[in-house]
């Protein structure tokens, strides 16, 4: 089922959609992109991934379990409306650094919840794929 | 805002630790303690200092996403975590390992999470999200475990759910086009400046439709009976006490703040599907010989009392329907957990299986009959003050044969109810039945506990009804003078 | 445009329904996702139709020049999609696991909450 091609494309596609993510997830606040299509991207990544090997393999390449992947995204969407509570506004008060980094840009509450919205939508959308490709796999058997 | 992030922080913490029990059991013990205390200085600053608003992410109220927090919110986040305690206790005995480990846990505090959330939004929109919200965690609830009969309830279950969901976005979708803004308090101006060529008749239907499956209206109500009897009892008496309040509590508010351009049409319908819901449930639980069922049926029955005291649309009777609301919550879900009891020591749910355990369990015999007859509205415990109010109501209005109505509901309840007494602890015992293993002591405190303090509320209710009902007035005066909640929202300049 | 969107929607709703009152559970699903994106359509219409003009206030201006689209919406319906999607891939795996159970795709067999016998 796994075709030689499928497996040679997936080797150059995979951390090309990685990275392509990241670019996403960073230019989101002022162009199209942002956390939800990264985690999109990245997902589909993965995705690709277990379909040109399998998904014990995709597993083992995402190191962590999906599961852990939400409550770590959720955890920081979380802590990224603390600073606003603690400077006295509202929760989720949008809050920048004055200092610059390099490539980032100002370092921000926003860009945090950004990224927990891309670790949860990676998540979320692996627990589904894999739950359906492991049933397929059985069945297969 | 705290209500909302106690549960959040919990699940939060219990997902990173996926299929750690013991660790689950006591992140979700430690948040929903939290959200009781939460809960309670939420509902006293409230009830000191009027409507609380907040706007999340210091935007500004008509644009972004406002919490309020008014008296009938905050007593309903108040019973939320009353019962979501008692039911998180109950299920760590009562739970099967492989239910723990597939994250039960979390998906009640995410439950809970999403019942706050969906009593304190002040925007249209967002009370969507957090229903949604609700929604996924009860799906996952009511599939986890996957018998046969678990799944194909949650078919029906789900297909509706998702059919009213299309119902509330649309409906959304309508009163965004005709006024442009999704918070409640500027629609609510909005829509009573609108002129009578604005379609709002029509739209207020799509949100009674909506929220009249969620809260298990006649004729909307079908799929209750079908599901919720078979997920385990800790699960059937979260959704019992919880589920369909959160429906009724939405369709009083958008039914008080927003749809009241043409009362006597949309409350008059209302008026009548209140009616029918009560008898139509009585009769489904009259019918019935299953303990659950009989319960399931009860709960539709009583959501029509719900609904009358908002169709009568005055003070007393929404004063009155919001006591109802506060009594059923903590009777249904006492109830509930004491047919996972009866359950656990008579071998079943079915009353022709059951019997005698008024000879070997005299304690649990008077633990169901307390809460029975409290449901039956029998005096002086909790459901007969607030029956009495809106009967009171009634009679004002001259409805007599609404009165009746009601009052021969009452009386079938009570013969329902009866009937699993007389099923189940009166009767002989029927000849070979298996006797289950005699519990440990610290499963029987687990089952007993939550159930006792249950019990103990409602006789407070009983005895302090005075007091209890003093606050629901109030509470009922905020829903009917929204120009309060709209000065709360958008500050002193309309 | 509008008309011809008008037309679209109501022929979305049309065939959700349709779809929901056949006896197949797949198609039930199918069915309740064509209404997801009726209602979605339907938010979108809402947010006025204009090709090329954003919602952002030009240089010196202190409003936005019309006939502009309103970003609300937009922002609603993305929301709603992504809810529907969850929502949408919980009831495939749901639907798959209650056709293993029922053996069946038949909404009339799908009966056993009602019957005592079959329950554990």
């Amino acid at each position: 089922m796994t075709s030689i091609i499928l497996v040679v494309a997936t080797r150059l596609i995979f951390p090309l959609m990685l990275m392509f993510s990241l670019f996403l997830l960073l230019r989101g606040h002022d162009a199209p992109g942002g956390g939800f299509v990264g985690g999109l991207m990245a997902a589909s990544a993965f995705a690709l991934f277990a379909f040109a090997t399998s998904v014990t393999r995709a597993r083992d390449a995402l190191r962590r379990s999906t599961f852990r992947l939400i409550g770590v995204g959720l955890l920081f969407a979380f802590i990224s409306g603390l600073p606003g509570l603690f400077a006295g506004s509202p929760f989720l008060t949008a809050m920048w650094t004055s200092a610059e980094v390099p490539v980032i840009g100002k370092l921000s509450s926003v860009l945090l919840f950004d990224t927990g919205v891309l670790l949860v939508v990676v998540g979320v959308t692996l627990t589904i794929v894999f739950a359906m490709a492991e049933a397929d796999e059985e069945e297969e058997e | 805002m705290l209500p909302i992030l106690i549960p959040f922080l919990m699940a939060i913490l219990s997902i990173i630790n996926w299929g750690n029990r013991v660790l689950h059991r006591f992140l979700a013990l430690a948040g929903s303690v939290g959200l009781l205390f939460a809960a309670l200085a939420l509902l006293t600053t409230v009830s000191e200092q009027g409507i609380l608003s907040s706007n999340t992410g210091d935007w500004p109220a008509p644009f972004g996403i406002v919490l309020v927090a008014d008296l009938p919110g905050a007593i309903m986040v108040l019973m939320a975590a009353i019962v979501g305690l008692a039911v998180l206790v109950y299920s760590t005995a009562s739970l099967d390992e492989a239910r723990e480990r597939f994250g039960y846990y979390p998906l009640i505090l995410i439950l809970l999470m999403g019942m706050c959330g969906a009593f304190l939004t002040g925007d249209l929109f967002n009370l969507y999200v957090w229903f949604e919200i609700m929604l996924i965690a009860s799906f996952a609830l009511l599939a986890l475990g996957g018998s046969r009969a678990q799944l194909e309830g949650s078919v029906k279950y789900f297909a509706l759910n998702l059919l009213v969901s299309a119902f509330f976005l649309t409906g959304i979708g309508f009163l965004y086009g005709m006024t442009g803004s999704l918070n409640m308090a500027a629609l609510a101006q909005a829509l009573r400046a609108a002129g009578p060529e604005q379609p709002v008749t029509t739209v207020a239907i799509f949100f009674m439709i909506a929220f009249g499956i969620k809260a298990a209206m006649f004729p909307l109500y079908f799929w209750l009976p079908a599901s919720y009897h078979t997920p385990p009892v800790a699960v059937s008496a979260i959704f019992a006490g919880l589920l369909t309040k959160v429906g009724v509590y939405a369709m009083i508010r958008m039914f008080t703040l927003l749809f009241v351009q043409d009362t006597a049409w949309t409350h008059g319908l209302l008026l009548v599907g209140a009616a029918l819901t009560m008898l139509s449930g009585v009769l489904g639980a009259v019918a019935r010989r299953e303990i659950r069922r009989i319960l399931s049926f009860n709960i539709i029955s009583h959501i029509g009392y719900i609904v009358l005291g908002l169709a009568l649309y005055r003070p007393l009777a929404l004063a009155g329907a919001w006591l109802y609301l506060i009594h059923h919550v903590i009777v249904m879900a006492t109830l509930f957990l004491v047919s996972g009891i009866v359950q656990r020591v008579g071998g079943s749910f079915r009353l022709a299986r059951l019997g005698g355990l008024y000879q070997r369990h005299p304690g649990l015999a008077l633990l169901f009959l307390l809460p029975a007859l409290a449901l039956s509205g029998v005096p002086p415990l909790s459901g007969f003050w607030p029956k009495l109010v809106l009967l009171q109501a009634m009679l004002q209005d001259g409805l007599w044969l609404l009165a009746a109505i009601a009052l021969l509901v009452s009386l079938l309840t009570l013969f329902s109810m009866m009937r699993i007494w007389v099923g189940a602890f009166w009767s002989q015992a029927p000849a070979g039945v298996v006797t289950p293993a005699p519990m440990a002591s610290v499963e029987r405190r687990m089952l007993y506990g939550p159930v006792l303090a249950l019990l103990a509320l409602t006789i407070a209710i009983s005895v302090f009804s005075g007091p209890a009902f003093e606050l629901t007035q109030r509470a009922a005066e905020q829903l009917l003078n929204p120009q309060q909640y709209i000065v709360a929202v958008l500050g002193e300049s309309p | 445009m509008e008309v011809a969107l008008a037309i679209v929607i109501g022929a979305l709703y049309a065939a959700g329904l349709y779809m929901m009152l056949r006896r197949s559970m797949v198609k039930l699903i199918a069915g309740l996702v064509l209404l997801g994106y009726a209602s979605n359509l339907l938010i979108f219409v809402v947010s006025r139709l204009t090709r090329a003009s954003p919602p952002l206030v030009p240089e010196g201006a202190h409003s936005v020049a019309e006939p502009f689209a309103d970003p609300v919406p937009q922002a609603l319906i993305l929301t709603a999609i992504v809810i529907g999607f969850g929502l949408q891939a919980f009831a495939l795996v749901l639907v798959r696991r209650a056709f293993q159970a029922v053996n069946s795709d038949d909404l009339d067999q799908v009966t056993a909450s009602d019957r005592p016998d079959l329950q554990a």
